[in-house]
C-alpha cells in the first residue's frame, strides 16, 4: 500500500514537472496522452466497469463540443460557462440512449451496435442541419486569453488535461469503493445473478451511461477549445468511438489506471510509427500504421489477456493483489 | 411531390441496388444463424473482396464477371483460414469479446488497405457501363441489371446447396443443435470454418457484382457494415428470408431516402430503421428469437 503511494506521489509529480522540461512539441503530446486518457475513462466506467460495451460513445463526445461551440458561436456564451451546459447536453443524451436501449432489453452486442447507429444518426443530422453549419463545421473565434478557456502557452491546456485526468481516475477509484460501483461490476460480471440479488439492473445501467455521457461530452468541449474547429465527422466519426475503446480494452477495461495506460500505450506507438516512417520512406502513412499496430494488440488483449496490459503489470507484480471488489 | 415516374425509377434503382445487399446479408446471417457471432468485419472484408476485383482488372486485365468463380474460391479460402487461425480459437465467452475481436480484424484491413492501396476513390470502367435499358419511365445501367440477375441465381443456388448438399444439411443442424451435431458424428469445428468461408465468399461474390457500377475505397467497409447490419437486424439474425427481404427494403429506402432527402440526410434512413428494429421489434420480421 505505502509503495504503491509513493508511486503514485512519484507519478504526479513527473506529470506537474513534465512540462518544464520538454519542448512544446513534447507538452501536445502529453496533453494528448492526458486528454484521450480521460475520454478512454469515460468510455471504461460504462464499457469496463459495468460491461456496457459501446461502439459509438463519439456520440456525447460530439454533442459536448458541438452544444459548448454553438452556445459560444451563435449565442454569445462565455467558453467557461458553456462547459457544464455541454456536460448537461452529454449526460442527456446518455440517459436517453440508455433509457431507450435498456428498456429495450438490449445487451452484449447489440447494444454496442445500436450506440454505432445512434452515432451516424448524430452525424448525418449534423451534417445537414443549418445550425451546425453543416458539414463546413463551426470555427471557434480564435482569442487566447484564460477567461475564453483559450491558452497562449499550451502548458495550461497540458495542466488542464492532466486534471481532467485525474479527476477521471478520482471518479474511477471512488466507483471501485462504492456500493454503485460494486452494483455495476455484479451487473458487469452477471446480469440475471445480479436482478436476482434485488439490484435495479435498469436503474443502474441508465445511471452509469449517464454519467459517462456527461464525462466524455466534457472532453468533447475540451478538444474544441484546444483546436477551436469541430465538423461532423470529427464530433460523430466511428474515429474517436473506437480511440476510446482501444486506449481502455488495451490498457485494461475495468482498471482505475487502464486507459492512462492504454494512452500511453497508443502515444507511444504513435511516436514509433512516426520515427520509423521518418526512416523507412516506404512507410510514410503514419496513421495507418499505428492503427494496425493497435489492432493486433485488441486481438491479442481479447484473445489472451482480458485484463489488458494492467493485467500484465499485476501478473509480474511479485505479490498477489487483491482484485477490485 | 415528386413525380410517380421519378419515384418508379427510384424504386426500380433501389430495388437493383437491394439484390446485391442481400448476398452481402445473406453472408452476414449465415455466420451469425451457425457460429452465432456477430462478424463486425463483414463491411472490411467486403471492401478488402473489392479491391481484390479491382486488381484483378487493372493488373490483369479480367473483367469483374469473370473474376466471379475466382474471388469466391479465394474469399471463401480467405474466410476459411481467417476463423481457423484466428476467430475459431479466440471464440470463447462473452459475445461482446467476438465483437470486439472482429473489430480489430476489421481495424487492421482497413488500415492495411489505406497503407497499401492509398486513400484515393478506385473504379472499373467496364466497356458496357454506358449501356442502358429502358424499362417503362426508367432507364436503367445495364451492369446493375446483370450484376440484379447474377445475385439473385447466387442466391437461390445456395439455398438449394443449403437445402439438399450434405455439407448444408450438416450447416443447419449445427445451426440448430450444436451439441446433437456433434453426437452425430458431424465435424463440428471444419464446418465452423466452412460456414464462415460461405459467408466470406458471399463477399467475394457480392464484390464483383459490385465493382463494375460502384466503387470502392478504404473506408468503404464502414459504410457497408451498418446497411449490412440493419438489413440482417430488419429481416431477423440468422434468417435467410429476413436477409433477402430486408436486402430489398433497405435497398429501397436507400433510394427513396436519397430522392425526398437529399444526398447527406438521406443516409439517415438506414441507422433510424436498424435503431427503430432494435427497440421496438429485436427479433425482426422472420427471426425466431435472440
Amino acid at each position: 500500500m505505502r509503495g504503491r503511494a509513493l508511486l503514485l506521489a512519484a507519478g504526479l509529480a513527473a506529470a506537474l514537472a513534465y512540462p518544464l522540461l520538454v519542448p512544446n512539441y513534447l507538452i501536445t503530446v502529453g496533453m494528448l496522452i492526458f486528454f484521450t486518457a480521460f475520454i478512454g475513462q469515460s468510455w471504461n466506467i460504462a464499457g469496463g466497469f459495468a460491461g456496457q460495451t459501446s461502439f459509438g460513445h463519439v456520440v456525447f463526445f460530439g454533442t459536448g463540443a458541438y452544444t459548448s461551440t454553438i452556445l459560444q458561436v451563435t449565442y454569445g456564451w462565455n467558453a467557461w460557462l458553456s462547459w457544464p451546459a455541454a456536460m448537461a447536453a452529454g449526460a442527456a443524451v446518455g440517459w436517453m440512449i440508455a433509457v431507450l436501449s435498456f428498456r429495450a432489453g438490449l445487451r452484449g452486442s447489440y447494444f454496442a451496435l445500436i450506440t454505432l447507429a445512434f452515432a451516424e444518426v448524430f452525424r448525418i443530422v449534423s451534417n445537414s442541419v443549418p445550425f451546425t453549419r453543416g458539414g463546413l463545421g463551426m470555427l471557434i473565434k480564435a482569442d487566447p486569453r484564460p477567461e475564453n478557456f483559450q491558452f497562449r502557452d499550451p502548458i495550461w491546456i497540458y495542466y488542464l488535461a492532466l486534471l481532467l485526468c485525474i479527476v477521471s481516475i478520482l471518479i474511477a477509484w471512488q466507483l471501485t469503493r462504492s456500493r454503485f460501483g460494486a452494483r455495476l461490476v455484479a451487473i458487469r460480471e452477471n446480469e440475471d445473478a445480479a436482478r436476482a440479488l434485488g439490484i435495479d439492473v435498469f436503474t443502474e445501467k441508465v445511471k452509469v451511461l449517464t454519467l459517462s455521457g456527461a464525462m466524455c461530452a466534457a472532453g468533447g468541449t475540451f478538444y474544441v477549445q484546444k483546436y477551436l474547429y469541430i465538423d461532423p465527422s470529427i464530433a460523430f466519426g466511428v474515429e474517436k468511438s473506437v480511440e476510446m475503446l482501444l486506449v481502455s480494452m488495451v490498457g485494461g477495461a475495468g482498471t482505475i489506471f487502464g486507459p492512462l495506460i492504454g494512452s500511453v500505450a497508443l502515444t507511444g506507438i504513435n511516436e514509433i510509427t512516426r520515427w520509423l516512417a521518418g526512416v523507412v520512406p516506404a512507410l510514410k502513412n503514419v496513421q495507418p500504421l499505428s492503427l494496425i499496430v493497435y489492432g493486433i494488440m485488441l486481438m491479442l488483449i481479447v484473445a489472451r489477456l482480458p485484463d489488458g496490459l494492467m493485467g500484465l503489470f499485476r501478473r509480474s507484480a511479485a505479490k498477489p493483489e487483491q482484485r477490485r471488489a | 411531390m415528386l413525380d410517380p415516374a421519378i419515384i418508379f425509377a427510384g424504386v426500380l434503382n433501389g430495388l437493383l441496388a437491394g439484390g446485391i445487399y442481400v448476398l452481402v446479408a445473406v453472408g452476414l446471417t449465415l455466420i451469425y444463424g451457425v457460429l452465432h457471432i456477430i462478424n463486425f468485419a463483414h463491411g472490411s472484408l467486403l471492401m478488402l473482396a473489392m479491391y481484390a476485383v479491382f486488381f484483378l482488372w487493372r493488373l490483369l486485365g479480367i473483367d469483374p464477371y469473370v473474376a466471379l468463380p475466382l474471388v469466391i474460391g479465394g474469399a471463401f479460402i480467405f474466410g476459411f483460414v481467417l476463423y481457423r487461425l484466428l476467430i475459431g480459437r479466440f471464440s470463447h465467452g462473452r459475445d461482446e469479446n467476438i465483437l470486439l475481436l472482429t473489430l480489430g480484424v476489421s481495424i487492421v484491413v482497413d488500415n492495411a488497405a489505406l497503407l497499401f492501396f492509398g486513400g484515393d476513390t478506385e473504379t472499373i470502367a467496364v466497356p458496357y457501363a454506358g449501356t442502358f435499358v429502358e424499362l417503362g419511365a426508367a432507364f436503367l445501367p445495364l451492369p446493375k441489371i446483370i450484376s440484379f440477375v447474377a445475385s439473385v441465381l447466387l442466391c437461390a443456388g445456395l439455398g438449394i446447396y443449403m437445402a439438399k448438399s450434405d455439407t448444408g444439411k450438416a450447416i443447419r443442424a449445427l445451426a440448430k443443435e450444436r451439441h446433437g451435431a456433434r453426437l452425430v458424428g458431424i465435424d463440428v469445428d471444419k464446418l465452423f470454418a466452412v460456414s464462415y468461408g460461405i459467408g466470406i465468399a458471399c463477399l467475394g461474390a457480392a464484390a464483383c457484382l459490385l465493382m463494375p457500377t460502384f466503387y470502392v475505397t478504404p473506408s468503404s467497409g464502414y459504410a457497408f457494415v451498418l446497411v449490412a447490419f440493419t438489413i440482417v437486424v430488419l429481416g431477423g439474425m440468422g434468417s435467410f428470408t429476413g436477409a433477402a427481404v430486408g436486402g430489398f427494403l433497405i435497398g429501397v429506402t436507400e433510394s427513396l431516402g436519397g430522392l425526398f432527402l437529399g444526398e447527406q440526410l438521406g443516409q439517415i434512413g438506414i441507422s433510424l430503421i436498424f435503431i427503430l428494429i432494435l427497440l421496438f421489434k429485436p427479433t425482426g420480421l422472420f427471426g425466431g428469437g435472440r
